[in-house]
């Protein structure tokens, strides 16, 4: 049997690896996705003080550290029972709603645009954000810039730190902001969402009006129907911040919905001894393998999961865009795995609606930013939606707030299957008997799972965001028979 | 004058010093002027493979995040010293193993106890870990070896210079490439930061007399505004913490927690800290003193949050 490693060997510290086996006539007998790193999280945080976690578990990722803050203050304010203030709240989802901006704006430009920007089978000399500036002008590539750096300074200024900030305690923030800064904020919202809407209109003319790539988004190749999750305001609004997290099933029903402390009760996680990342599913339906479908506990928890778990957006324009999303791809839920790119950037406008909305409210320059606990802390559970996915924090702690248990389903773990699925179903349909294996192919593969934005490719967050592959096909003894390599100059 | 060839790498990291290269924005453009990156797997398309044929010491400088945790980041670190003139161990993790050091500890096997069977969401009746060799029904696949312990890059290759932090902030990350670009380099050894002091140096907040009765934790009380946090109670690790960040956490109304490692000439952060400690408890009771001192639940985790694989401790002996 032929064996295809695609192993982004260049980025060797356990990122990802694909491995493609093949049947003697060419097609695939199947396909394997490898995460090859532990850090331990889950051992080392036993015996810390419970109010440091924000900052031990952002570490897990210096690309969304905000969000892993975020989830843990959450659960702090849970485990000391204590209610932050009504501006913490409003300074927490702020700053969050920067990061979104930012996170969101690097992943299209720099990630996923090129393909669709550049084109699939374009040169992988052209294939990067470098490409993109050229072909959709310098000032774009400018605004790009703009927008990273000004998000990134409200993060710094809110957060207290441009990287891994340090602002989260259980019932507050440990920093108010003043009306200079508050000024500030208003003006790069406003900026951000012309910058969003802007983007909106670069996928139009680039993506949508060519009908290539509209089919390419509509084919059976790039479809999967699985759950899916979001985190919802009361409205059933996409939140990103705060609510309940909740199910459809891929016919849009929804399937359940539940309060952070219930997760235990909706998802289990399942380990396989090729990998060291864990499967989550959802419970109640149980694990019935790599397959997608209604009778699959498999669950994605994407962008367009979160549209599509959603009734709609809370802000205006968002709304929007997302009437106009669902109704270009024939209703809800859509199940196109590269709708996903669509949606991340009604999220974007969005994050930027809401920045301006809560930069506007009259309370964000409070001095009444913190809550001091009185309840002994026992347990909690904090969840945020990371721009990978759901994100759930869960700690136990002794009397003195010591923590002796911690269980963490982190974004990108939650797609694990549906990745996995995604990449198997397209290398099953690109690679054919007699198809000559091609690097326009190969990145093919890498877009089916591009759109998740995985977090295993946090690295390609960098300029210029060409993840690299090399793909060595062996005969049945094991013998190199032919290499093929992407991205390499 | 030729340009200098530079690579960048991450073993065991978060990304988060990724993220701080590329902070330094705008100088980009200026670094470029004057440096080649040769290879940097995370923005650039060159192949381990390119590595290994490039001659040895045909890089200038390396700069190197990230601690030495699987056999693959360990090949990866000797390879590049052989390749690199200059090894720079860039950010706290290769410096000092830093929070993921924290794994130290316990070990591999509690480690995956905890993560493969005991969490309440994973469902592993029948107790299977990962393998380094597994057979499937189509052939065989292979992961890295996790190790027992978080080395430090020092503790595994010959380092010529150390840039702190967690992750160091644009201005240190400046400095050191200064330094290299003009090529006035500091003597071997040197931890390139603004300052060699403590981080109170560069602090704004007003320090009087430390005499401690009590302390605080964080969520226990909201800080004075403009008073030295050590003094409210707050264990601010400032006093054993190399400044050259800026102060940036105490001016957000939190302590620091000692992420630019020890200050000039200390080699174990956590001891410094807690001999300065004992000079500021303010009682001569043994009673008292022990009863102070159990305000501080979890002092190793705390004061070798950053630095345990670097210290004298390494890590902890498990039977």
């Amino acid at each position: 049997m032929k064996k295809i490693t695609i192993d982004p060997i260049t980025r060797l510290e356990g990122h990802g690896k694909i491995t493609i086996f093949l049947n003697e006539d060419g097609s695939v007998a199947n396909t394997y996705l490898q995460i090859p790193e532990l850090r331990g999280f889950e051992k080392f945080s036993e015996g810390r003080i419970a109010e440091d976690m924000p900052q031990i578990t952002q570490r897990i990722c210096g690309v969304c550290p905000e969000a892993h803050h975020m989830a843990a203050t959450k659960a702090l304010d849970d485990l000391f029972h204590v209610e932050p203030t009504s501006t913490a709240k409003k300074l927490r989802e702020l700053l969050y709603s920067a990061f979104y901006v930012t996170d969101h704006t690097t992943h299209f430009y720099i990630l996923a645009g090129p393909d669709f920007v550049m084109g699939p089978d374009a040169s992988p000399a052209e294939r990067n954000i470098l490409g993109v500036i050229g072909k959709v002008g310098l000032e774009l590539g400018g605004a790009v810039i703009n927008t990273r750096k000004q998000n990134h300074w409200i993060i710094q200024t809110v957060g207290g730190r441009p990287i891994h900030p340090c602002f989260g305690l259980p019932g507050g923030v440990s920093r108010a902001i003043n009306e200079e800064e508050r000024a500030k904020i208003e003006e790069i919202a406003k900026g951000s969402i012309e910058f969003a809407k802007l983007t909106l209109k670069v996928f139009d003319d680039v993506v949508l009006k060519n009908k290539t790539y509209l089919d390419m988004i509509l084919s059976d190749t790039f479809t999967q129907k699985s759950y899916n999750m979001g985190l919802v305001d009361k409205n059933n609004k996409v939140n990103f911040y705060d609510g309940k997290v909740r199910v459809v099933g891929p016919d849009g029903k929804e399937f359940c919905k539940y309060a952070p402390r219930e997760y235990l009760e909706h998802i289990a996680e399942r380990v396989e001894p090729w990998t060291y990342l864990k499967f989550p599913y959802l419970k109640k339906i149980g694990w019935k393998g790599f397959v997608d479908g209604k009778d699959s506990g498999v669950y994605r928890a994407t962008p367009l999961s979160r549209l599509n778990a959603a009734d709609g957006m809370a802000t205006p324009l968002a709304q929007q865009e997302y009437e106009r999303m669902y109704s270009t791809l024939g209703g809800k839920p859509a199940n196109y795995t590269l709708a996903t790119h669509w949606a991340r950037l009604i999220e974007l406008l969005y994050a930027a609606e809401r920045l301006l909305e809560l930069s506007r409210d009259p309370e964000i320059t409070s001095p009444d930013i913190r809550n001091i606990p009185t309840a002994t802390p026992d347990e909690g559970v904090g969840i945020v939606e990371a721009p990978r996915g759901t994100l759930t924090h869960h700690y136990i702690t002794d009397e003195k707030g010591v923590i002796k248990k911690c269980n963490l389903i982190v974004g990108t773990t939650n797609n694990h299957a549906p990745l996995f699925m995604s990449i198997k179903k397209a290398a099953e349909d690109l690679i054919k008997p007699g198809v000559k294996i091609t690097e326009g192919l190969l990145n093919r593969i890498e877009m089916a799972w591009r759109p998740y934005d995985p977090c295993m490719s946090c690295a390609t967050h960098a300029l210029p965001g060409q993840l690299p592959l090399e793909v060595t096909i062996y005969d049945a003894q094991g013998n190199e028979v032919k290499k093929l390599s992407q991205g390499i100059s | 004058m030729a340009k200098l060839k530079i690579a960048l790498y991450w073993a065991a990291s978060c990304g988060g010093c990724e993220i701080a290269t590329l902070a330094i924005h705008e100088k980009i453009l200026k670094l470029a002027e004057v440096a080649d990156i040769v290879f940097w797997p995370v923005g650039l398309d060159f192949k381990y493979a390119d590595v290994e044929k490039m001659p040895d010491k045909s890089v200038d400088v390396c700069l190197f995040n990230g601690a030495i945790r699987n056999e693959e980041n360990e090949h990866m670190a000797h390879l590049l010293r052989a390749k690199s003139k200059v090894m720079i161990a860039y950010g706290s993790c290769a410096y000092e193993g830093c929070i993921p050091g924290l794994s130290n500890f316990y070990n591999r096997q509690m480690t995956f106890e905890r993560a493969y069977i005991e969490t309440p969401s994973t469902d592993n009746p029948k107790k299977i870990f990962p393998q380094t060799k597994v057979k499937v029904p189509e052939g065989e696949l292979e992961l890295p070896e996790l190790y027992d312990t978080v080395k430090t890059l020092a503790q595994t290759v010959d380092v010529d210079y150390f840039v702190p932090g967690c992750p160091p902030e644009e201005r240190t990350t400046w400095l050191a490439l200064e330094a290299l670009i003009t090529g006035k380099l500091p003597p071997k050894g040197t931890v390139i930061s603004h300052s060699i002091k403590a981080v109170c140096d560069e602090c704004p907040r007003k320090k009087e007399e430390k005499k401690i009765k009590k302390f605080y934790r964080a969520y226990e009380k909201i800080p004075e505004a403009e008073r030295c946090l050590l003094e409210q109670g707050f264990l601010c690790y400032g006093v054993a913490t190399r400044g050259g960040c800026g102060a940036l956490c105490p001016q957000a109304n939190m302590r620091c927690t000692g992420c630019y490692g020890p200050v000039e000439g200390v080699i174990d952060q956590g001891a410094h800290f807690l001999s300065a400690l004992s000079s500021i408890i303010d009682s001569n009771d043994p009673e008292e003193i022990q009863k102070i001192i159990d305000d501080i639940p979890d002092p190793a985790g705390t004061f070798y949050r950053y630095s345990l694989p670097d210290s004298l401790l390494r890590r902890a002996r498990i039977k």
